[in-house]
């Protein structure tokens, strides 16, 4: 089909694929992106929020063009049980900047635009077209890719994998292992459309202000997850996720629980009223730093949540996305200009600078993390939460009980089911695992 | 404590927009008699819930309603009980938000 040769062939046009693409185009590399989806942008699923200081290193000035939704100036973290919500909201007038800090997006327009850059930098991007196999020769080194639109190999001196979280080239052809259970989570989705002003009025905005909620506590049932509310302009993005295992291990259905989500009272009011014009699932890597297979290859390179880069715990991905699909294209760049073949030794660029950048040191930050929320789920996703939530009703509610009383059943309550011994366990494992 | 709302999935899926690959379904479930754990867990988590028993108890797969996540390639095909592939180039969902 494509006779030409290729410096480098990137699968897929997400974050990663889009951002390495782009970076290669721009250095004059000649660059085939190949995308199974009708148009990029039409298979992937994001929250979702944009950080803008990663984007702003791939096309400065995005904020005058990119079809971005509202500017976060509220965060809202919510502890739930039930019937409440314990809240901490951190709202500043700081974030009304003129270049803000994050903002909502919806990925199918926004990857679309993405993606219009990458083919004025100069890049081939193919869409409607599945990878199906990476072409090796008789050194095992990758060299190209088969499609399933026939017509035989492509080559390329290197082939970027931004095949996503479920991308199956790599896995098939050795090179990582496929995802498993307890390293990815199952996030359901829903858009919820209503007139801006009520969205304006109900999340307290003004103008493209924009406010996110991610909430955690009963809702997920003893399992690992973790819900969230964002506002876009005219529409909420709703969804809940939790780690594959529990999901199999509990029997409970992704779509029951974006329900019951839903029908929370302190979520119901915001979304009343709204027309749903989308139902959406996506896997999440959350292995963390432990997870992250090899990066590189003789003639290959993995990026974005194909090589699980996602930290879960600050909800960040797509940004680790972006940054390591722009470094390993840095690395390829680098290896192009200096005549060099893109050996796995010479590619070992790509580890070194990414282990320079936030990506792999925030990573190795909560490196224990992932296992301890894992197998204390029941503890911090419901006890705890229950706990909490009876102890800030029994602080709240006047009825004339005497104080000292109160806080005598509140550490009554939490010592009858944890133990001290429990409760001091769970402290000092959360603090280690957060250092 | 907690009361399963009764929810329809296919009400969800009614919003998606699919371009259905007719007598290619991307994901196929291995011949058995009685099914696995790992396949009857698919029943209970895949969000479009394309898993479903028949009469005679065994796992059937209808991939038209299928959301691509890739959860049941997760749990079910290490232990060999279902083949998983993409679709074809610019079959399958077609995410108008995503």
């Amino acid at each position: 089909m494509i006779e030409e040769r290729f410096d480098a062939i990137v699968v897929g046009a997400g974050m990663a694929g889009n951002a390495a693409a782009l970076t290669m185009a721009k250095r004059g590399l000649k660059v085939l992106q190949l995308e199974r989806g009708e148009y990029p942008g039409s298979k992937n699923v994001q929250g979702a929020i944009l950080y803008a200081d990663m984007m702003e290193r791939l096309i400065p000035e995005f904020r005058e063009e990119a079809p971005l939704e509202r500017h976060l100036v509220e965060q809202r973290f919510w502890l739930l049980d039930d019937r409440s919500h314990v809240g901490m909201h951190y709202r500043s007038d700081d974030f009304n900047e003129e270049r803000p800090n994050r903002y909502t997006i919806i990925r199918a327009p926004f990857d679309k635009w993405f993606s219009s850059k990458v083919r004025e930098a100069g890049a081939t991007v193919l869409c409607e077209t599945t990878v199906t196999e990476l072409v090796r020769d008789d050194r095992e080194r990758v060299v190209g890719v088969r499609t399933d639109r026939g017509g035989g190999e492509i080559h390329a001196d290197v082939v970027v994998l931004a095949e996503g979280v479920n991308g199956l080239l790599g896995t098939r052809a050795g090179l990582r292992a496929r995802p498993t259970p307890n390293n990815v989570a199952l996030a359901v989705k829903e858009m919820h459309f209503l007139p801006r002003e009520t969205i304006e009025a109900r999340f307290n905005l003004k103008g493209d202000e924009g406010v996110v909620i991610e909430a955690a506590g009963t809702i997920s049932r003893g399992m690992t997850g973790m819900g969230f509310v964002y506002a876009n302009k005219e529409c909420i993005s709703v969804g809940i996720g939790c780690l594959v295992a529990d999901f199999q291990r509990t029997g409970q259905t992704p779509y029951g629980m974006l329900d019951h989500f839903k029908q929370h009272p302190s979520v119901a009011p915001l979304i009343a009223g709204s027309e749903i014009k989308e139902y959406a699932a996506h896997l999440i890597p959350e292995g963390g730093y432990k997870a992250i297979p090899q990066l590189y290859g003789d003639g290959w390179v993995v990026v974005g949540d194909a090589a699980q880069l996602n930290n879960a715990i600050h909800r960040e991905g797509s940004n680790l996305a972006m940054t390591s699909g722009r470094i390993a294209a840095e690395a390829i760049a680098e290896m192009k200009s200096r005549r060099e073949p893109m050996t796995a030794k010479n590619l070992s660029l790509y580890r070194k600078m990414l282990a320079d950048s936030f990506v792999i040191k925030d990573l190795k930050k909560y490196k224990d993390l992932p296992m301890l929320m894992h197998t204390h789920s029941q503890n911090f996703f419901l006890t705890y939460p229950q706990l909490i939530s009876k102890a800030m009703q029994n602080f709240v509610r006047v009825d004339g009980t005497p104080k000292l009383e109160k806080e005598k059943a509140t550490l009554k309550s939490f010592v009858k089911a944890r133990s001290w011994r429990g409760l001091i366990g769970d402290a000092s494992r959360f603090a280690r695992a957060w250092r | 404590m907690n009361v399963e709302p009764s929810v329809r999935v296919e009400d969800k899926l009614y919003y998606n927009r699919y371009l259905v690959d007719i007598g290619h379904p991307h994901v196929k479930v291995r011949a058995h008699t009685t099914p696995s754990a790992e396949l009857l867990a698919l029943l209970k988590v895949c969000p479009a819930r394309c898993y479903e028993l028949n009469d005679n108890g065994q796992v059937e797969v209808t991939v038209d309603g299928c959301i691509e996540c890739g959860t049941c390639r997760v749990i079910a095909e290490p232990t060999g009980d279902i083949q998983w592939s993409h679709p074809r180039g610019g079959y399958g969902v077609l995410f108008k938000f995503g």
